[in-house]
């Protein structure tokens, strides 16, 4: 029961996977990869949760109050903005490969095999 | 307090149910656009799950991040490569040709 | 490889990944556990630098070398995605008809705009206090400032956002990040390392460096995404590509 919250993060990381190998559009890859990644986010934030704590937040709360973990946390916010300018990074790639080989089925790309 | 608590336990259960739900939806569609809309959903409802862990910090950038800028450029990739399609029909296709109409 | 042999190579591996995953859970702390050692150590070293968002004492502060590495990503792949989407030499840019936007949106839009430019500096100017910090407020800057888009047309944004500015800005800023760092050096103790006055706890100049490097990374993510955003958008509003630069063998 009490590992639940961590085995929802496995899940959603294994749907987003399965999202991508089955993928026939580049775009719907890149959307697919983005779901994979907010599994890393529940992971972090559910490890860092304690039971009765607060948001590690002391501007209006006493010093000695029980909160819950903010290295996570930090971990997370940064990798949240950071993780959207590489989605946007993989978009544009996506522009350029339609552009140049007119396509977007990764299966179709034979001028990148071996 | 101790209400507060099982409340708290009772909205982080609500929370993680929709976002597996969700995240899942989002990881079978197959449409991008379609997509992108299951995708802001999913960043929505991350950023109440955040709230519930106690994470506003996070909630925060979840919510702009998720909730507008992540939908927002894959629908603006799909418009400019189906502008493409719609300029040149013979190319082996994706997405139906004509469909880039007003902004979004 | 054939589609079916992949799904199966993917259900083989997830598998295994599920078991594994689920073994490795079972060893965690339980969800909701009140252990938290790291945590414990951050909360008290945040309060000995008189940070009261201790998240904002950890991203610029206690790992300000980390989130030093982690604005460089960010600045790498804006500028990455702002070269790869530069229009090409045989691409040639149309501007959009002005499309007729009912006078109640363009009302609401007006009165959104500078609302929720000014929510993103709220939220970028008391990072070291309450929630939020340079890298949601930068978010929310970026995205507000579109509402010109929503309420008026392309032109309309194109007044209000000054890419050369904003671009020198996500540059100077991405710099300013690193070159704060060798304040530390310069008084004698170590790179990135918290050398101003702490102030007093609670108040908006309290954190030394905290609030100046947040500062600095609200306006590189800002600017950034707005960059990236103008990239885009012209991609998708402006710019045809003409059927002659899709040979598909100029890769």
């Amino acid at each position: 029961m009490t590992i639940l919250p961590y085995l929802a993060a496995g899940w959603i990381f294994l749907a987003g996977l399965y999202g991508m190998v089955t993928s026939r559009n580049i775009i719907r890859t890149i959307g697919c990869l983005s779901v994979a990644q907010s599994a890393t986010y529940v992971l972090l934030l559910a490890i860092g949760y304690r039971r009765g704590g607060t948001a590690p937040v002391f501007s209006d709360a006493s010093p000695r109050s029980r909160v819950v973990d903010p290295v996570v946390q930090a971990l997370t916010l940064t990798d949240v903005v950071v993780g959207a300018t590489v989605t946007a990074l993989l978009l544009a790639l996506a522009i350029q490969l339609r552009k140049r080989h007119g396509t977007l089925d990764p299966d179709a790309l034979t001028g990148l095999k071996g | 307090m101790n209400d507060a608590n099982t409340l708290n336990g009772y909205l982080i259960a609500v929370a993680l149910v929709l976002v597996t739900a969700t995240a899942t939806a989002a990881a079978l569609t197959r449409e991008p656009v379609r997509q992108a809309i299951v995708l802001g959903l999913l960043g929505l409802e991350l950023a109440v799950l955040f709230t519930a862990l106690q994470a506003p910090d996070v909630a925060l950038s979840q919510l702009a991040v998720g909730g507008a800028l992540t939908p927002l450029l894959i629908v603006l990739t799909v418009r400019k490569v189906r502008r493409e399609a719609a300029e040149r029909p013979d190319a082996s296709g994706d997405g139906d040709p004509g469909a880039g109409s007003g902004p979004r | 490889m054939s589609r079916t042999a992949r799904v199966g190579l993917f259900l083989a591996a997830a598998a295994v990944f599920a078991v594994v995953f689920t073994l490795a859970c079972t060893g965690l702390p339980h969800f909701g556990a009140a252990s938290h050692p790291y945590g414990t150590r951050a909360v008290a070293a945040a309060l000995r630098h008189r940070t009261a968002n201790v998240i904002s004492s950890v991203n610029f502060d206690q790992r300000a070398f980390d989130t030093l590495g982690e604005e460089s990503i960010l600045f790498a792949s804006v500028l990455g995605a702002v070269a790869l989407l530069r229009p090409a030499r045989d691409e040639r840019e149309s501007s959009p008809l002005p499309l007729r936007v009912p006078p109640s949106t363009r009302l609401i839009g007006a009165i959104l705009l500078p609302l929720t430019l000014l929510t993103g500096v709220y939220i970028v100017a008391h990072g070291q206090l309450s929630p939020g910090g340079g890298f949601q407020g930068g978010v929310v800057l970026a995205t507000g400032l579109h509402l010109a888009y929503v309420a008026a047309d392309y032109r309309a944004l194109r007044r209000v956002r000054p890419l050369v500015v904003l671009e020198v800005a996500d540059a100077v800023a991405a710099g300013a990040f690193a070159l704060l760092g060798l304040a530390g050096l310069i008084a004698g103790s170590g790179y990135l390392r918290n050398v101003l006055p702490l102030g007093t706890f609670n108040q908006l100049s309290s954190g030394g460096l905290v609030p100046v490097i947040n500062a600095a990374v609200g306006l590189e993510v800002g600017s950034g995404l707005v960059v990236l955003l103008a990239g885009f958008l012209d991609q998708a509003v402006e710019i045809d590509t003409p059927p002659a630069a899709q040979d598909g063998d100029r890769a």
